[in-house]
């Protein structure tokens, strides 16, 4: 039965079968590949978007249980924080092979959303749930913080 | 005025340059610039009054017949500027990229080479993903060895571009050609002020005749624009909106998924299954049976069943519900406890000698210290964050592909042996690669889609879940060495035994081939760098029974493990300090030749006249490295400073990690001093990231990687169980230093893994006295280090 979501401030009309994660919603129903399976188990943060502004892991989702959330995705994060998360990563050359990249992204719009002026503490706790196995760590830090600089 | 706005200079008929068909090529900047480039042939000259471009007509020039390109041998294959190089009308250059894309930033650095060379104006630079073809040359993206084996060549395309870009200006000036020249997109001459752009002169030049090597002059180093500079990636701006195409993105017209249930032995089998469960999850459409895997692996499919659907959570709630009776294989009996048993024991009896100067068991009797060690190192996983996929298409007759390949070529050999049809009927394409550390240099995965497509005759994506991932990986070896060294009266190291035991990547190949190869053995332990006057290497069999691959630096990681762990070991019962130690061990600048004392050494496939193990090198590094991490100063009450230094893949990497260790064993990175000499490098950028990347895919590993087998089967699962270096873990202080170099350039993705564990244990001894010669030192269920008991010598 079909079911309507809203994706980046669109309707988007679904039609899957009950349970199935929103990951898989986006990525074969809805063609929106920019948000990444990486693990199916919520442990390694490939999948972020954000529910109602907060990072969600969207491989263990069910699509069917979002009805009125406002969903986002790295296809359509706008804003301050996303703006200046997004120029610092270019700024920074913060992505390499960029799988992962979409779930940081996530993550840290929603960390800088929540907290202008992060610390290291802070950007661990609320990163740390986002595996790189290209280990940009270290970039994405120094990023956030250029990025708090910028907004 | 109506102008043509596709590639002037021809494109190679490839996938390469604009497939319009290939789903993901990234035609939008080229696509703009055409829409713009109705404007920009009037060029307005600062400061001059109005110069108007001429419009070039290529049809207007008599010109003989252009002939062969005489540089398709080049050092390094074939140079001839169309196969790498278009240039629109209006300017747009388009570089294609024959090696895989997978982090290491290989489309911007192969364009920096081409569009030096060139003289191109960056902003106009695009780059196009080459598909397999042997044309290109390798493009097996392993090694370490993209910038290596084609900065020669590609430099030769750019300049040879830019003389037929001058030669085709001075043709339209009659003027002599040394009185042109190009720059930044744009050829000028000495005699008045007049300029013509590459867009506006790429037709002519494209029917005039490639000029010979000897013809072409490459540019100095002093004046490189774009090599060793700091250009930014050409991947980034896409990848932080989500765009570019993986190979889990790649979207086909009525395209079907599959997932695959395997045997969870190697070799192992389907006894029976019942797949009526399956077939009632809404949205699967079939099951299909693959052929059994029979030995030696080599790139097969590991056989199972496959449940294709219309998604691929319908897939895996299809897999989910399938009812298999496992038939057990040759593997069934594969236990790690038991096996690294057995590699120890012959880790401990001589074994085949692989090199050997003076004579090392007389040192040994008539040493003043002896001592020995052992190491251990499990079996890891590459788990890149993009697990392997890849996309079929079978149309009856030819197949097509894409697909998270590191080796686009071995892939269509592989599928034209697996489909019995002629590899001219299969294009393969690589797609971008969400990180690959050598799990994607072997295609089975293209040969599952490819098997499914024909059958179904539908597109089909195949997905691998993590558990596939982590479950049915090619693996690197497991590992257990034995090390023994004399020391004077005065603690000089008189003699150096070290052997290996492990089984080798070719079992993968050859099942009956359980001895350590060469290249193995080359990489970290027959190329030891140290001066001990009586120095023995030797190798210990051990049989294969997961399929074994190539991991980030391969047989490095565990050869410098024990090799650097053990030098610090050898400081310690001497008495001194860990850095003078091995500097010493390391002995005074020269040369080295292990083939002179009975290696067969490869150099990576490199001569030791190009890239000579240069011990003074390995010091330098060494010493920049200490001194980056301030070595010698006084730190906090159970920290400790350790330092490990490797060459590898011809680079020579020092690296320094300070820890903290609580009473408990809980373990602290606070910082990490890496120097690196690369050679000649391309892109600092690159390096710095690969070394930060490589670093740390290092300390993940010592910290938490293993890989074991129960009953033949793989334990671990997905990242609970199979445990991954986090964010919060990572190192605070993180400082990269490359050494300026004109040497020819080495490798820099993996170089800078195997000294991250052996110089994390060297620290965890230096602070707290507990040696580890056992990885993981964590493990995935701990919070902290395993310390074995405290040494007391």
């Amino acid at each position: 039965m079909a079911i309507t979501l809203n994706i980046n401030g669109k309707s988007e009309s679904v039609d899957a079968a009950p349970g199935t994660p929103l990951l898989w919603v986006l990525r074969d129903h809805l063609g929106m590949t920019g948000t990444k399976f990486g693990c199916g188990v919520a442990q390694c943060g490939a999948c972020t978007v954000h529910v109602d502004g907060a990072p969600t892991r969207a491989c263990v989702t069910p699509h069917d249980a979002l009805d009125g959330a406002k969903i986002t995705t790295i296809e359509g994060v706008e804003g301050g924080a996303a703006d200046a998360i997004r120029t610092a990563w270019v700024a920074n050359d913060v992505p390499q092979c960029g799988y992962c990249q979409s779930g940081q992204i996530m993550a840290a719009t929603a960390l800088l959303r929540d907290n202008p002026a992060p610390d290291d503490a802070a950007i661990d706790e609320a990163m740390s749930g986002n595996l790189c196995r290209c280990a940009t760590y270290m970039s994405i830090r120094r990023a956030i913080k250029e990025a708090a600089s910028l907004v | 005025m109506l102008m043509r706005d596709l590639g002037i200079i021809p494109a190679p008929e490839a996938g390469a340059a604009g497939d319009e068909a290939s789903p993901y090529v990234n035609l939008s900047r080229r696509a703009f610039v055409g829409g713009a480039g109705l404007f920009v042939l009037g060029v307005a000259l600062a400061g001059c009054s109005t110069y108007v471009e001429p419009d070039i007509d290529a049809d207007g020039f008599d010109l003989p017949d252009a002939g062969p390109s005489p540089l398709t041998e080049v050092r390094g294959g074939d140079a001839t500027p169309a196969l790498w190089i278009a240039i629109d009308k209006d300017g747009a250059v388009t570089i294609t990229c024959h090696r895989s894309e997978m982090g290491q930033q290989v489309w911007t650095s192969m364009a920096q080479i081409v569009a030096d060379e060139l003289e191109a104006d960056w902003d106009k630079v695009t780059i196009v993903q080459a598909e397999g073809h042997e044309r290109y040359g390798d493009q097996n993206t392993d090694g370490s060895r993209s910038v290596r084996f084609n900065f020669h060549r590609l430099r030769v395309a750019g300049a040879a571009m830019r003389k037929m870009l001058v030669a085709a200006a001075a043709l339209y000036w009659k003027l002599p050609e040394d009185q042109c020249s190009a720059k930044a997109g744009l050829v000028s001459n000495s005699q008045n002020d007049e300029t013509l752009s590459y867009g506006n002169l790429a037709e002519l030049a494209g029917r005039l005749a490639v000029p010979a090597e000897a013809d072409i002059t490459l540019k100095t180093p002093r004046e490189w624009r774009y090599i060793n500079a700091e250009i930014p990636s050409l991947t980034v701006p896409r990848i932080v909106r989500g765009e570019g195409t993986f190979g889990i993105d790649v979207q086909r017209p009525g395209m079907v998924h599959a997932v695959i249930a395997r045997p969870p032995q190697l070799f192992g089998r389907v006894g029976s299954f019942d797949d009526a469960k399956t077939l009632a999850v809404p949205g699967v459409l079939s099951t299909m049976r693959l052929p059994d895997a029979r030995p030696p692996a080599l790139y097969q499919p590991l056989g199972g069943v496959a449940v294709v659907a219309r998604n691929t959570w319908a897939a895996i709630e299809g897999r989910r519900a399938l009812e298999i009776a496992w038939a057990d294989g040759p593997n069934a009996g594969y236990d790690s406890e038991t096996y690294a048993a057995q590699m120890q024991a012959t880790a401990r009896r001589s074994g085949k000698v692989r090199r050997s100067r003076g004579n090392v068991g007389a040192a040994l009797a008539a040493a003043e210290t002896r001592v020995t060690a052992e190491y251990y190192a499990p079996h890891l996983g590459q788990t890149p964050m993009e697990p392997p996929s890849a996309t079929a298409e079978w149309d009856g007759d030819r197949l097509e592909c894409w697909a998270c390949v590191q080796d686009p070529q071995s892939t269509r050999e592989t599928l034209a042996g697996a489909l019995g049809i002629d590899k001219e009927l299969i294009k393969v394409t690589p797609t971008w690669l969400g990180g690959a550390f050598g799990r994607k240099s072997k295609p089975d995965f293209v040969i599952e889609a490819a098997l499914i497509a024909r059958e179904v005759g539908k597109p089909v994506k195949v997905t691998w879940t993590r558990e596939d991932d982590v479950r049915h990986g090619f693996y690197h070896s497991v590992s257990a060495q034995y090390c023994e060294a004399g020391l004077d009266k005065d603690g000089t190291c008189t003699a150096w035994l070290h052997r290996s035991v492990f089984p080798p990547i070719s079992s993968t190949f050859d099942n009956s081939v359980s001895e350590p190869s060469d290249g193995e053995l080359g990489m970290g332990a027959t190329d030891v760098p140290f001066a001990a006057p009586n120095l023995r290497v030797e190798s210990g069999n051990a049989k294969g029974h997961l399929r074994i691959g190539w991991l980030r630096s391969v047989a490095n990681i565990y050869h410098a493990f024990a090799v650097q762990s053990f030098a610090a070991e050898l400081a310690h019962a001497a008495g001194r300090d860990q850095k003078d130690y091995l500097l010493e061990l390391i002995g005074p600048p020269r040369q080295l030749d292990p083939a002179a004392e009975g290696a067969k050494y490869g150099n990576y496939g490199a001569s030791l006249e190009e890239y000579p193990i240069d011990t003074g090198r390995l010091r330098q590094v060494a010493e920049k490295a200490a001194d980056m991490a301030q070595w010698g100063r006084k730190l906090p009450d159970r920290h400790g400073l350790g330092i490990a230094v490797h060459r590898s893949f011809l680079s020579y990497v020092a690296t320094v990690i300070e820890v903290a260790v609580g009473k408990d064993g809980a373990l602290r990175i606070p910082g990490v001093w890496v120097a690196v000499d690369a050679g000649t490098v391309i892109n600092p950028r690159h390096v710095r990231a690969q070394v930060e990347g490589g670093t740390i895919y290092g300390l993940s590993n010592a910290l938490y990687g293993a890989i074991t087998a129960k009953n033949g089967a793989v334990v671990q699962d997905n990242f609970p169980s199979w445990r991954v270096l986090r964010m919060g873990e990572a190192p605070r202080d993180f400082k990269v230093e490359i050494i300026a170099s004109d040497a020819p350039p080495g490798g820099v993705g993996e170089p800078p893994t195997p000294p991250a564990a052996p110089a994390l244990a060297n620290a965890i001894f230096a602070a707290t006295g507990h040696r580890l010669r056992t990885l993981p030192f964590i493990g995935a269920e701990g919070d902290t280090l395993r310390l074995p008991p405290r040494q007391t010598a």
